[in-house]
């Protein structure tokens, strides 16, 4: 089961990675999307996948009666899913305003705050 | 739903049955404080003329607390408070050592600094725009970093500094401002990305999140884990956010763009949370691997020192040069980590809590020299000198501090730094130490020499003497002095840097702190 999972996540970084190299802004961003989920999937196949084996104390019981399955990495990724939701969205209106105001979803034009022919600075005093 | 028992359970067993005492509280009290004024001055927002006064009050609050934490540890060593009372390793524990208290203070005088700068920098729009509650929240997520003892919740301070120092960066929405900060969002989110990816892993071989706890079990499962990787993933992710050579580039491509205060703020606080975070991981939880990656980190490290001051000295931007000396500052962090041992660490440290008062007065003083010269260019600004000579003293000051002169604080470290590195026989390391001094003098002089000292080329009335605001000389001044007092008489901070390295080469205080002796296993 976790062979499989893993396999699934290598799959999920490989489209992310690809996505996150391109130059095109929208695509980055589709990139920081696949690359949150493939962090979750991660977490969650690290805490070990156990099936059909809620970690639900019994009526009257204190104690779980045997193993279950793990709760802790479910609680990681909610947490990341929020944090990684939240990040999004400023990136996806962040990519919109730069749309807007440099006209260009290119990274290679984006050079307003590293001119492309900046002078040496003075050599002589 | 209280479902009645046959026998009554063991409750000592997972929780902590006692209230927590007034000293536990101080530990967590620097990011409450800051989240509950954040909370506070968001609701406040239509009284923007509040603001700054109300988040003064609570800045000068939290250095207060931050001094009675440092301390506390001090006399009293490493001190834990865990979340809901949990026993740890079951709970959120927030660990304070001498390394993290030093820092949070540190981070708080920084924090002070930049809110009086504000006053004279940020105007009204920046106010309704939010500055002060992202200050806070700011402060929340770097004193969070600072105080926590647990892996995830340190990426959880991380995520929270970083969308507040999102906001802060684009606070006033210009051009170059959106370019800045696609950059910087992008890449550092990748860099917390990749911090959560490796804290997935740890999660997966040591199946507990607790520094102290993994600290404790690193030695059983050095022989079957793969945990150079894993660290390997860690000086990465944290190279990344601490702008690290070859993942530096993000940082010189943003840190001019948004308003003064706002850069200086991040100069002083954001790398260093990288740094701090690559000690305690590499230092304090995984030594033996940090042993093994040390020539690779000391490679980084004089690699960054390197391109951060030809960086510096290929520019023509006041704020580009100081980034780019920022990030040489960072390769000297490195160096110290790579070198190891308290003279490395120790050098560090220091270098870490001298670039975090030094840089931000730097980024105050481009400040005052961009109103006072209305250029930000060093080929046409000039005449500084003449129209503010106090002034142009507190710069120089600095640039003697950042380049290692003598009597100033970048003086120690840096020798802490070379004399560790002779020790272990890295003499080239050594050399570039020495030689990145000597660049910086060369950057700084430069940039002095053509700003302050060159009269301007077209003699103008407005040429005369000018006037500076209480607000904006004010914060320079004070950071100046410090920096001076520590190159004078280092001898308490030195004392204090020493043990707090001591204490993270030998974390027994710190796991006795998490995990009291006699207390389950």
């Amino acid at each position: 089961m976790e062979t499989w999972f893993s396999l699934l996540v290598t799959f999920f970084f490989t489209v992310a990675i690809y996505l996150l190299l391109s130059k095109s802004i929208i695509r980055v961003l589709l990139g920081v999307a696949i690359l949150g989920n493939a962090v979750n999937l991660l977490i969650f196949t690290g805490g070990r996948l156990t099936r059909d084996v809620p970690p639900v104390i019994a009526e009257g019981a204190d104690v779980l009666s045997g193993p279950a399955a793990n709760a802790l990495p479910q609680a990681l990724i909610l947490t990341a899913i929020v944090i990684s939701f939240s990040f999004f969205a400023f990136l996806l209106v962040l990519a919109w305003r730069a749309y807007e105001d440099l006209a260009t979803d290119n990274t290679d034009e984006m050079r307003v705050a590293e001119p492309v022919n900046e002078p040496a600075p003075p050599l002589g005093y | 739903m209280a479902v009645s028992t046959p026998a009554p359970v063991d409750l000592s067993a997972a929780l902590m049955l006692d209230p927590a005492s007034a000293v536990e509280w101080l530990v967590v009290l620097p990011v409450a404080w800051c989240l509950a004024v954040g909370a506070l001055l968001v609701m406040l927002r239509r009284w923007s003329g509040l603001q700054p006064a109300i988040a003064l009050a609570s800045l000068t609050v939290l250095v207060l607390i931050d001094v009675a934490l440092l301390d506390h540890v001090a006399r009293n060593g490493p001190t834990t408070m865990v979340m809901g009372r949990w026993l740890p390793p079951f709970g959120i524990a927030f660990t304070v050592d001498l390394t993290g208290a030093l820092f949070a203070l540190v981070a708080a005088l920084v924090a002070l600094a930049a809110g009086i700068f504000s006053l004279a920098d940020i105007n009204d729009s920046g106010r309704r725009y939010g500055f002060y509650p992202l200050l806070m929240l700011l402060m929340a997520g770097v004193s969070g970093a600072f105080l926590t003892g647990d892996i995830f919740n340190l990426y959880v301070w991380f995520e929270v500094l970083l969308i507040s120092s999102f906001g802060l960066l684009v606070l006033g929405s210009e051009r170059g401002q959106i370019d800045g900060t696609v950059k910087y969002g992008f890449l550092n989110l990748v860099a917390t990305t990749l911090f959560l990816v490796a804290t997935g892993f740890l999660y997966a071989v040591f199946g507990t999140l607790n520094m102290a706890d993994i600290a404790r079990k690193a030695d059983d499962l050095r022989v079957n884990a793969p945990l150079m990787t894993l660290v390997g993933l860690y000086v990465l992710a944290f190279g990344m956010k601490a702008a690290a050579f070859p993942l530096n580039f993000w940082l010189p491509a943003s840190y001019h763009t948004p308003r003064v205060v706002v850069s200086a703020l991040f100069a002083g606080l954001l790398t260093k949370v990288g740094i701090y975070a690559l000690i305690r991981v590499t230092v304090m939880l995984f030594p033996i691997e940090r042993e093994e990656l040390s020539f690779v980190l000391a490679l980084v490290g004089a690699l960054t020192m390197m391109v951060g001051v030809l960086g510096a000295l290929a520019q023509t931007d006041f704020r580009r040069i100081l980034g780019y000396l920022v990030v040489s500052g960072i390769g000297s962090m490195l160096a110290g980590i790579a070198i190891g041992g308290p003279g490395g660490i120790g050098g560090a440290i220091f270098y870490a809590l001298h670039s975090m008062l030094v840089m931000t007065g730097l980024y105050f003083a481009s400040g005052i020299a961009m109103r006072l010269g209305a250029d930000s260019s060093i080929a046409t600004l000039a005449g500084l000198y003449r129209k503010h000579a106090g002034f142009a003293a507190l710069t120089l000051m600095l640039c003697f501090a950042v380049s290692g002169l003598p009597p100033f604080s970048g003086f120690w470290p840096k020798v802490m730094l070379v004399k560790a590195a002779i020790d272990i026989g890295a003499w080239w390391l050594a050399a570039a130490l020495l030689l990145v001094g000597f660049f910086t003098m060369i950057a700084t002089g430069r940039l002095f020499l053509l700003a302050y000292w060159r009269d301007s080329a077209i003699p103008q009335a407005a040429d005369g003497p000018a006037r500076l605001s209480a607000a904006a000389l004010g914060p320079l001044a004070a950071l100046t002095l410090l920096a001076l007092a520590l190159g004078l008489y280092p001898e308490p901070l030195l004392a204090m840097i020493q043990s707090a390295a001591a204490g993270l080469a030998e974390p027994s205080a710190y796991l006795n702190s998490v995990f009291p002796a006699g207390g389950p296993q």
